[in-house]
């Protein structure tokens, strides 16, 4: 359980499937979490940090993972957005966060990708980061984006104040 | 053209037109000639789509060398308004058909990047941000 999300009841929750080495589909889930936000009267800056996060998280992915799954929850006050890979898992998590590391191949740098910025970015544009990963199992990244008040989720978050 | 290519505002602020952009940079418009009367004011410039992530900024041009399909997925999910293929760079159909799905313009020009940049400078358009990790202060 996130810490923010602990009390309060979700509005809206969706699941995506991620294949590892498809770099084809990579964004699509992006592309669609931005949509469902889109029509849900999210603000643009809001969905723009979602779907960066949840782009990145679908690049590495497909990049270094058999297989994962992106859960997007929709809550009145934030988004959560749960990425969880059956992979190799990372070794070293500290060098993993820093700017410039990667062990990406030449396949996945023709592509544009593997500078090593990937879960750096994620880290930046999440209000709340949590990386665990175990080796031979996979990585689980936990982000929360807060929805700035003054929006259209203003009423649902009356609606669970009392 | 008449009194040069851009106009200033009184607030300082310079407002190029999509269209202008082409004909600066002697573009062939791929996708998007419907949308040409857009306005623009920054750039951003790098084959490097990681760094484009780090750093772009809504609503700035995308000036790169990179022509697959993940070009218009990183413009799509940062709200970029439209993208340049420099050094003669011709798309993949994937990327064509993700340009049109996604309904970004996707302009190419044969122009090298250094010189893309320098002449869309030269017209009054900035970079959307000036150094990383520092805001911009001119805008």
């Amino acid at each position: 359980m996130n810490p923010v999300s602990a009390s309060e009841p979700w509005l809206y929750r969706q699941s995506f499937t991620v294949h590892g080495g498809n770099f084809d589909d990579a964004g699509l889930v992006s592309g669609r979490i931005k949509s469902i936000l889109k029509a849900k009267g999210l603000a643009n800056e809001t969905i723009r940090r979602v779907a960066l996060i949840t782009y990145e998280s679908e690049i590495n992915m497909v990049s270094y993972a058999h297989q994962g799954k992106i859960d997007m929850i929709l809550f009145p006050t934030h988004v959560a957005i749960e990425a969880t890979d059956e992979g190799p898992g990372i070794a070293h998590l500290r060098l993993a966060m820093q700017k410039g590391w990667s062990t990406a191949n030449d396949r996945i740098r023709e592509l544009g990708f593997g500078a090593g910025m990937g879960l750096n970015n994620i880290r930046n544009f999440s209000d709340i980061f949590h990386i665990s990963s175990q080796m031979g199992v996979g990585t689980r990244l936990r982000m929360i984006i807060q929805i700035p008040s003054g929006g259209p989720m203003d009423q649902q978050r009356g609606q669970h104040e009392s | 053209m008449s009194g040069g290519r851009f106009r200033v505002f009184s607030s300082g602020k310079v407002i190029v037109l999509l269209r202008e952009v082409r004909n600066i940079l002697d573009a062939e418009v791929l996708v998007g000639e419907e949308k040409l009367d857009m306005n623009v004011k920054t750039a951003f410039g790098a084959d490097l789509m990681s760094d484009v992530l780090a750093y772009a900024v809504s609503g700035c041009l995308l000036l790169t060398g990179l022509t697959n399909a993940q070009v218009i997925r990183t413009a799509d999910v940062l709200d970029i308004a439209a993208i340049i293929l420099v050094r003669g760079k011709k798309p993949a159909p994937e990327t064509l058909r993700a340009a049109v799905e996604k309904g970004i313009p996707l302009l190419s020009t044969k122009y090298i990047l250094f010189e893309t940049a320098g002449r869309l400078y030269q017209n009054g358009i900035v970079g959307c941000v000036e150094k990383v990790d520092e805001p911009r202060v001119s805008l």
